[in-house]
């Protein structure tokens, strides 16, 4: 993220693409271009390849929001880790605009992908990895100290979005290894959307959420997505994010649908 | 099927343009007619972790006392991003060498008895360090002593006891302190909680978390532990017989490796 030291706000505010702007201007730079992108897995002790998915393309502009449907099974998720890279792509390519130029997903060198992990590209699963004794709160603030943010103003920020999707206060300086599942996850989400990247990833984030920090969620990926952070997400509950929807591709048939507006 | 399947190569030009703080390339080390080490190459970059992880006898440990300067390979380069520090290193004579390891390199090992004088205080432990590099004032080594012990979470009220009277996690504590004394630009960890118990191995790992986190140290941690390999690490070498089978991100290695070996090393975890 270019911009660490202002507040959240100014943060969304240098990724600014108004959304009508980007639909009708043919000029703007995809911020992910994907093409033919396929994956299977080698399972040495079977000796078997298991089919992933094979040839997906799509484009993706600042602002928009593409839906990944399929039946189980189709390689939803397997997509997601696949342009993050936790999965090894077979072929194809996974063009990321980034501050520093175009560059190939696929075939980025492993520390240049973790350099874009910490600066353009965010993912948020389904559960919180806790680490032994880290309180919520640092865990949610670790992503903007890494990026160089003091400590009190972290923990603050932190504060602020563990408030937001309903962590209760008396947890906050608790660590999450013993919460339930809701509560991690809620963790989970404040953590993972503090600090907007150029491109999200979202893998289920509703999934075991009470109804309250559903709504906190699609209030925040809703801002987001109007500061032209650009989303690519899986959800079982697609009437969550409905309004959020700009197009759909379909993994089954590998057919992409753009959503009337 | 081969033992790594076909995979796209990771050719596209680099974003990161960072010296790498270490880079080792070709190195091979035989012990008589045992293959220690073969044709062996790592790249560490600043602030990383780089974990090395392979079973008993992979040659992980030896590679580390390479990267200690402890021992010479039969061949190979090794260069660290230092002032003053040119060329092949393992080409320094033994002065050459005991200078640089104390100045930039910080080690904990897995025995607190290779990296500590178990009956000197542990502050004494850490001070020897600030000596080397040229500390003469009492006052001045005893306080900077403190500061690291106190970096390490070491209780400031047991720094004049010996490390033989302190519980193993004390001692690791100890040993950090004495390994980050000097503000190392490398910190080599080998199995550093290995033969702790679970709940002081969790609170090692959080003071090397927050150490790399807060100070930004550059790390090489060797483990067959691969819930702390997994825990800390950015980066994966998986090491076999002598050879990096595989290398990629950490997460990546866990939850999609590649090379049959690896595969089998992910899957045999509890």
């Amino acid at each position: 993220m270019p911009n660490c030291e202002s507040d959240m706000t100014d943060d969304i505010a240098v990724l600014a693409h108004p959304r009508t702007k980007v639909a009708q201007s043919s000029a703007t730079q995809a911020v992910l271009e994907v093409e033919n992108l396929t994956k299977h897995f080698e399972m040495h002790h079977l000796g078997e390849r298991l089919f992933a998915f094979e040839g997906v393309t799509f484009r993706l502009f600042p602002g928009q929001f593409l839906l990944v449907t399929g039946r189980n099974g189709a390689g939803k998720s397997t997509l997601l880790r696949t342009l993050y890279r936790s999965y090894r792509p077979k072929g194809g390519h996974v063009w990321l605009d980034t501050a520093e130029g175009r560059i190939d997903l696929a075939r980025a060198a492993d520390v240049d992908i973790a350099l874009l992990r910490r600066r353009e590209i965010g993912f948020v699963t389904q559960f919180l990895n806790p680490r032994p004794r880290v309180t919520a709160e640092d865990i949610v603030a670790e992503p903007l100290r890494l990026a160089g943010r003091q400590k009190g103003e972290a923990v603050d920020e932190a504060r602020r979005w563990l408030g937001e999707f309903g962590v209760k206060r008396e947890l906050w300086a608790a660590y999450p290894s013993t919460f339930s599942g809701g509560e991690q996850q809620k963790v989970n989400l404040a953590r993972a959307l503090i600090l907007p990247q150029r491109l999200l990833m979202l893998d289920e984030p509703t999934a075991s959420l009470d109804v309250n920090a559903r709504h906190a969620l699609i209030r925040r990926l809703s801002a987001l997505k109007e500061a032209g952070i650009a989303m690519v997400g899986v959800f079982h509950h697609r009437a969550d994010i409905a309004d959020l929807v700009d197009s759909e591709l379909d993994l089954t048939t590998q057919e992409v649908h753009h959503v009337a507006e | 099927m081969s033992a790594t399947s076909e995979i796209l190569p990771l050719d596209a030009p680099r974003l990161l343009t960072a010296t790498p703080v270490l880079q080792m390339e070709s190195v091979s080390r035989r012990f008589g007619d045992v293959v220690a080490l073969e044709d062996v190459s790592a790249t560490v970059y600043p602030g990383e972790v780089l974990g090395i992880m392979g079973e008993s006898g992979s040659g992980k440990s030896t590679l580390l006392r390479l990267m200690n300067l402890e021992d010479s390979p039969d061949k190979g380069d090794y260069r660290l991003d230092i002032p003053g520090a040119a060329g092949n290193l393992f080409d320094l004579d033994r002065y050459g060498r005991r200078m640089l390891r104390a100045r930039h390199i910080g080690i904990v090992y897995q025995n607190p008895h290779l990296g500590l004088l178990m009956r000197n205080s542990s502050s004494g432990n850490v001070a020897e360090r600030l000596l080397i590099a040229g500390e003469r004032r009492f006052s001045e080594l005893r306080a900077r002593a403190g500061d690291a012990l106190a970096a390490s979470e070491f209780p400031l009220e047991r720094m004049d006891a010996p490390p033989i009277e302190l519980s193993g996690g004390m001692q690791q504590r100890v040993q950090l302190a004495k390994a980050i004394a000097l503000e190392p630009v490398l910190l080599l960890l080998d199995e550093p909680t290995t033969g702790l118990d679970v709940s002081v191995q969790a609170l090692v790992l959080d003071t090397l978390k927050r150490l790399q986190r807060d100070r930004a140290i550059t790390m090489v941690l060797v483990s067959h532990d691969l819930g702390v390999i997994r825990t800390m690490a950015d980066r994966v070498m998986v090491m076999r017989r002598g050879r990096v089978v595989e290398e990629g991100l950490a997460d990546q290695i866990f939850q999609d490796p590649q090379h049959e070996y690896t595969q089998a090393l992910v899957h045999a975890k509890l």
